[in-house]
């Protein structure tokens, strides 16, 4: 991707010599990050099988170990990521209009609200810490079968923690967005790169909407 | 299609002046290339460091099972040896074999395009995979695993004493280099054809490509997370492999297989793809009913998610999966059979040229039969419990993948090598080698078919005597097997210099890629890119009673 830092004035500047049009260009483009994101549910699909055979297997231990996530934190963060999609779609919108400022502007609030996600992440894994809900790490279970309890918060931890580092390599992307956007690189035409990062984010926030109610919400009624 | 006067842009006898090998040269020219022509060469000496580096490990099984003792190497030694010969030839080898090396060569020109649609990252799945295999390799110098390639839990998680983490830290890493081919084939082949070339007007081989190109998508994400949790159990020991904290070792084998049975099916379907191209080349005919071919090839891209639990009947697993297994299993048998009967009723009133490609093809049916036809015995419930673990099934999946990969890439890197390097191969060395790898590879694997079925279990370094005459049958067909594959690397390096001049379209064959220049410019085709108004295969054996491919 060439970092072009003044206006071009033809779309055909934009093709790379592999296409023979802008439009293929982009169609291919956009199917490449299909296949990608289809790569990527299979990837998280090994996490939830796991989860998914055994809650069948310890279901009530799973319930009560659900208990003890956060929910309110859980929660805000599952606003925050949503937010943060509704201002990538808006953010997709401006490119498409060649409107520079709100397209920088938007792309640096969807990260900054990736940044909150984050944070708030970061503040739950801290409680859950204190709380001895880390597994190996001085964890500790008061009630029945401890071994399956540790089990439900080692796959908590790693199905969060995959989707944290899908979260910041799309804050990355963003930022990175943000810079080119700024410099014009997106203008006259060449938004289909905003377009395609903003298919990744709104993937990583839909992992999470499948996230939150398996792990925070099966113990709360 | 045009006349043949008119393919011949290129003069006879003479190389272009100009084309992708000599446009640009020198070492940084290559590491930095975009051209899917020298990413395919560089995956081509990629894979044959690493299939060298796994042919010497099963040299070194096949010295040791000549005797009954375990003379050679202790048993340790032995499973270090069958981890590197599976774990290199199955992700290092064969998974890239065909879609990496030919598939990347020619796919591209057999659309019409001027490349991948994403070169830079396929120049990227070629330095991850060289990533992958320096691990893998890392593992292998400082000690070796012996875990078998199947890094079977809880041995691999709990007992195994040997470098797990990082190699499947490198095939987890090589699997991301599978993926990236997988998107960048199914993009290209979506988005780049050329002009008037419909869905049903691709050549067979881009079909087997694209359902291959589907497994690679959606299955080797599963291995990547499968052996990511495999790697953290193995370091804290959280418990979801190990039943004493309430896992269960059995998931990671369903998760395990859920990949490594479609990756079985990655491993035939390009050599399936190929041998339809030589199939209908070499006997100046139409394939017989491409629709099904075609369709068969997707066909058992899909029922390959379908049936992992056949490789676990014995592990505990219901009896009822099992039996679910175990039909849809055998419905497998049903697409790939269409395949073996249409190339067969292509043969049938064809022009048939004994060319070495051709050879091999022929081979790769009757090798695939058996093959298949054995694997529908291991589908069989009551006849697995019997087998299963035994030499039945290494010669079982030994003819699918050496009979028929193999000898697949062999046929196919023949017939488009006149087009890679623009030079033909010594034709009688070819066939010679093509003979010689057909017999040694009967007398390896056929014996071990009844050693399996005698009860000789799998992974041993030791074994009773009365399996002895069947182990050196074995290993003296591996020792012919090994000048196969000799002959043709000698021939092959020989050629590249002084092989005769090959022009554009030696074998006379239908598809864009026989339309340019051999070897190709940069960007395939010179002028425009062409356009297709017919079906492929528009051979006809009558116009070419008289052409004499065999002898050239």
């Amino acid at each position: 991707m060439p970092i072009l830092t003044w206006p071009v004035s033809e779309e055909s500047a934009l093709v790379h010599e592999q296409f023979d049009d802008i439009g293929q260009q982009r169609e291919a483009a956009k199917l490449g990050m299909w296949i990608f994101l289809a790569t990527e549910v299979l990837f998280f699909g090994g996490l939830f099988l796991s989860y998914t055979v055994y809650r069948f297997a310890y279901g009530h231990v799973f319930v009560e170990a659900s208990r003890k996530l956060d929910v309110v934190i859980g929660g805000a963060n599952t606003a925050v990521l949503l937010i943060s999609s509704l201002l990538m779609a808006f953010a997709v919108r401006a490119s498409k209009l060649d409107q520079r400022r709100m397209l920088t502007g938007l792309l640096l609030g969807t990260a900054l609200l990736g940044c909150v996600f984050m944070s708030l992440k970061g503040v739950e894994y801290h409680k859950d810490y204190v709380d001895h809900l880390v597994p190996r790490m001085g964890f500790k279970w008061e009630g029945a079968d401890p071994g399956n309890a540790e089990l439900f918060y080692w796959i908590y931890f790693a199905m969060t923690g995959l989707h944290a580092i899908h979260v910041t390599v799309g804050i990355g992307i963003l930022l990175v967005l943000a810079l080119l956007a700024w410099r014009k690189t997106f203008s006259n035409g060449n938004h289909n790169t905003v377009e395609i990062a903003g298919l990744y984010w709104h993937f990583v926030d839909i992992v999470w909407c499948f996230l939150f109610p398996l792990l925070y919400l099966v113990g709360h009624r | 299609m045009k006349t043949a006067t008119e393919i011949d842009i290129q003069t006879e006898g003479e190389m272009p002046r100009e084309h992708y090998l000599n446009v640009k040269t020198g070492v940084k020219a290559w590491l930095l290339t975009t051209d899917h022509k020298r990413i395919g060469i560089l995956y081509l000496w990629t894979i044959l460091v690493f299939f060298l580096i796994a042919s010497v490990a099963a040299a070194m099984m096949r010295i040791e099972l000549l005797t009954p003792q375990g003379d050679f190497v202790t048993n340790e030694t032995y499973n270090k040896l069958f981890t590197i010969h599976g774990v290199l030839m199955v992700w290092f080898f064969l998974i890239p074999s065909i879609p990496a090396v030919l598939g990347n060569f020619v796919i591209p020109m057999m659309i019409g395009a001027r490349d991948v649609a994403f070169p830079k990252l396929n120049l990227l799945s070629w330095y991850i995979f060289v990533a992958g295999g320096a691990l893998t390799l890392w593992a292998i110098i400082h000690g070796g695993v012996d875990t078998g390639w199947t890094f079977y839990t809880p041995y691999s998680t709990t007992y195994a004493n040997s470098h797990v983490i990082t190699m499947a830290a490198g095939v987890f890493v090589a699997g991301f280099s599978s993926i990236i081919t997988g998107l960048n084939f199914m993009t290209t082949i979506h988005k780049m054809r050329a002009p008037g070339l419909t869905w049903f007007r691709l050549p067979l081989f881009i079909w087997s490509m694209y359902a291959t190109s589907v497994i690679l998508v959606l299955a080797t994400p599963v291995l990547a997370i499968t052996l990511a949790v495999m790697c953290v159990e193995r370091i804290w020991g959280v418990g979801i492999f190990d039943p004493k904290l309430g896992g269960d070792p059995i998931l990671f084998q369903h998760m395990f297989w859920f990949y490594s049975h479609p990756a079985v099916y990655i491993m035939i379907l390009p050599g399936m793809g190929v041998v339809s191209e030589l199939i209908t080349c070499f006997s100046r005919k139409r394939i017989f009913g491409y629709g099904f071919v075609a369709a068969a090839s997707m066909a058992i891209a899909v029922l390959g998610f379908l049936v992992w639990g056949h490789h676990m009947f014995v592990s505990s697993q219901s009896v009822y999966a099992g039996m679910v297994f175990s039909i849809l299993s055998f419905l497998v048998a049903i697409p790939s059979a269409i395949k073996v009967f249409n190339w067969t009723a292509t043969l049938h009133k064809g022009s048939i040229h004994f060319t070495t490609p051709m050879l091999y093809a022929l081979g790769f049916i009757g090798l695939f039969t058996i093959g298949g036809m054995t694997g529908l015995f291991l589908a069989t419930l009551a006849v697995d419990v019997h087998v299963h673990d035994s030499y039945f099934v290494i010669a079982h999946f030994h003819y699918i993948m050496v009979g028929g990969m193999v000898m697949a890439f062999m046929g196919g890197l023949h017939y488009w090598w006149p087009k890679i390097t623009g030079r033909l191969y010594p034709e009688f060395a070819g066939k010679l080698a093509a003979m010689i790898t057909f017999a040694g590879f009967n007398l390896t694997f056929f014996p071990q078919f009844i050693l399996g079925y005698l009860g000789m279990p799998r992974r041993y370094h030791a074994y009773p005597p009365e399996f002895q005459m069947f182990n050196v049958l074995s290993t003296a067909g591996a020792s012919i097997l090994g000048i196969g594959y000799l002959l043709p690397l000698i021939y092959f390096l020989w050629s590249l210099k002084c092989g005769r001049v090959a022009g554009p379209n030696p074998w006379r064959a239908t598809g864009l890629e026989w339309q340019t220049p051999s070897p190709p410019p940069k960007h395939n085709f010179e002028e425009k890119t062409p356009v297709v108004t017919e079906k492929p295969y528009s051979y006809s054996a009558e116009e070419d009673a008289d052409l004499n491919l065999a002898s050239i």
